[in-house]
């Protein structure tokens, strides 16, 4: 009887510890997160201007109506959007599967068990990892500044480099006026979707957004080769040694043993890289302002512009919530497609 | 392995030995390639910042006359004493402060958390988990806007707590700390209990000392986390005098355009502004590239 009442008092000690251990976290998980997103939500709903307290009495409710401005109706803040996702599409299109190759390919490299400087070359790949996006944007207004170090390469090689952060023109549209195409067809040039003709949509990245691209993969190969490289060390060698013995060549190795063991940490990789390329700030609002011509305009660059600048908090939230929609059915849809590859190549093993 | 090439050089003579002399040059080669493709990277991920360091001596004119020289043609110090005029020592102090408070924050509570939700059985434990790992996935630019909003109500908009407390947990942080908990045996800790020390007695002089290798860790990324942040920074605070160095040498970045470009004075503040987190690293290195002796466990 006195055993099973000690009991129970340690059980509610444990349950008290445990609460009083983990309030801090909860307190400030649930006010500057959770409590946000509900009070960000109404705002989006809003019409409040930045003045006051967006609960005063003097703000009201605009319904959808921000979220329509964005969507719907034809007009500057739905264009904007269209060029923001434009841009960031194909920022994510660029960056995603370049800086995962690399990663990838350079934690191949550097994990071989016989390479002289192995620490050397890991430090390297890794050390643009911790740089702050303020320093690197600084080295890459540098590196691609019209007198700068890519330019001065370029001329090494005879030709004339363009002056990056201020041309606005396509790449895609370079390439297609290079194929004699130099007209938009009636047909793209006419129609469109949230404001922007498909020719526009087609355009591809903005030479500066190639500049912003490169600076992308460049910093962040580094860490995701760390994630690669405990599931490159996790392959048992009695894998790679039995096939050699079954014949196999590298080439094969890789596809065959290599590779489907590394899915677990590709996933990983593929997923944040992702949900980080998608919310690319810091390097916009650095580096170009969204210029030149709203060529490397972002949503989250956007959002904050129309909050901050244009005091168009309504519609700025109302761009923030999109663009955490587009995220999170990414994600989802990224998950359903891998997954659904995964278990057949698991059906066939 | 190599049982078959060797068994094969001895007992066949002198076709199979040019076979293999010939796929020892094909070895040769694709080490020659391997170590070629390296160098060229690593060139590519580390000039950058040897001509950084080198222009930030270099004045106006010559740094974008040689670009591609690291080495000045005259050495001057113009763009650190212009950089001491523009406050920088303000920033730095204030990067210090907002760095090791949120360090020290992130240290405490992650690993209380992190201890509470692998240890102790109270409760409510598994939806406390699963709401902190499901507050992971919310993506942190999303906030910006929202987090300006609660600062703003709660009063603590333009100042140093505005800054640090936002910073001060981080989900991953907690979610280490539990890993590492779970990782380890409890003999200890039931030891101490035995004994007749408390829950809160046995956290502090029991398991914090062994959570060493975790709380190194979580250090690591809370500091370079907090040195290096700047859009969570940027929204919290308006005057010039709550400046860190991301958002102070922001300022001077995004603020100078049309200008004509100091490369130097730009160049000299953001290596100045990595030196502390290059030091970190250097330090800890071997607990962050841990290699195949010490794999992180999955």
């Amino acid at each position: 009887m006195k055993l099973l009442s000690r009991r129970g008092s340690l059980r509610r000690r444990e349950t008290a510890a445990g609460w009083l251990m983990t309030a801090p976290v909860i307190v400030l998980l649930l006010v500057f997160l959770v409590v946000p997103i509900a009070m960000a939500a109404w705002v989006s709903l809003s019409n409040w201007t930045g003045i006051g307290s967006p609960f005063s009495s003097d703000v009201s409710s605009v319904g959808l109506r921000n979220y329509q401005a964005l969507l719907t109706q034809p007009g500057l803040p739905q264009q904007q959007l269209g060029e923001s996702l434009r841009n960031n599409l194909y920022y994510v299109l660029f960056v995603v599967p370049v800086q995962t190759a690399l990663a990838l390919g350079l934690a191949l490299a550097v994990s071989r068990k016989r390479l002289a400087g192995r620490g050397f070359f890991r430090t390297a790949y890794y050390f643009p990892s911790i740089t702050s996006s303020v320093a690197v944007s600084i080295i890459f207004l540098y590196i691609f500044g019209s007198t700068g170090v890519v330019n001065a390469l370029v001329g090494y090689l005879g030709a004339h480099g363009p002056n990056w952060f201020n041309d606005p023109s396509g790449v895609l549209q370079l390439a297609y006026s290079g194929l004699g195409v130099t007209q938009a067809p009636a047909a793209l040039a006419n129609h469109g979707f949230l404001g922007l003709p498909w020719w526009q949509w087609l355009a591809g990245p903005s030479v500066a957004m190639v500049a912003i691209i490169v600076l992308a993969v460049w910093t962040t190969s580094g860490t995701f080769m760390l994630i690669f490289l405990p599931a490159i060390y996790a392959i048992p060698s009695e894998l790679e040694e039995a096939a050699i013995m079954d014949g196999a060549n590298a080439w094969q190795r890789f596809w065959r043993v290599t590779f489907p063991m590394l899915k677990p940490a590709l996933f990983l990789v593929l997923t944040l890289g992702l949900i980080a390329t998608w919310q690319v700030f810091d390097q916009i609002y650095l580096m170009s302002q969204g210029n030149p011509a709203g060529t490397t305009l972002t949503p989250a660059y956007l959002a904050y512009v129309a909050s901050f600048s244009d005091q168009q908090w309504g519609q700025g939230a109302a761009i923030a919530f999109i663009l955490f929609a587009i995220i999170v059915a990414l994600t989802v849809l990224q998950r359903l497609v891998l997954r659904d590859r995964g278990t057949v190549a698991g059906d066939r093993a | 392995m190599s049982a078959r090439p060797f068994f094969s050089r001895v007992s066949s003579g002198r076709v199979s030995s040019r076979r293999v002399s010939s796929r020892r040059v094909r070895r040769l080669a694709g080490r020659t390639l391997l170590y070629l493709v390296l160098a060229v990277c690593a060139v590519v991920y580390i000039y950058p910042f040897l001509l950084s360091i080198g222009t930030a001596f270099k004045t106006d004119p010559d740094a974008i006359a040689h670009p591609l020289n690291p080495i000045p043609s005259h050495w001057v110090l113009t763009a650190f004493t212009e950089l001491e005029q523009q406050d920088f020592l303000l920033w730095l102090g204030n990067s210090v402060i907002v760095a090791v408070s949120v360090t020290a924050g992130r240290l405490l509570f992650d690993s209380m958390a992190g201890y509470a939700l692998a240890r102790l059985r109270f409760r409510g434990r598994g939806a406390v988990f699963s709401a902190i790992i499901a507050v992971m996935a919310v993506p942190s630019v999303v906030l910006l806007i929202p987090k300006f909003l609660v600062l703003k109500q709660l009063g603590i908009y333009n100042s140093y707590p505005g800054l640090i407390v936002p910073l001060m947990t981080d989900a991953a942080g907690v979610f280490i700390m539990r890993q590492f908990f779970l990782s380890v045996h409890p003999s200890i800790e039931e030891a101490a209990k035995i004994d007749g020390a408390g829950i809160f007695r046995t956290y502090w002089s029991v398991v914090l000392p062994m959570a060493r290798p975790a709380l190194i860790t979580l250090t690591i990324l809370a500091f370079q986390g907090s040195w290096n942040d700047f859009s969570d920074l940027l929204i919290a605070h308006q005057s010039p005098s709550l400046d860190t160095l991301t958002t102070g040498v922001g300022r001077l970045v995004s603020g100078q355009l049309g200008e004509a470009t100091q490369y130097p004075l730009e160049l000299a503040a953001a290596m100045a502004m990595t030196i502390p987190v290059a030091i970190v690293f250097f330090v800890f290195q071997r607990f962050i590239m841990r290699g195949p002796e010490g794999g992180v466990k999955e």
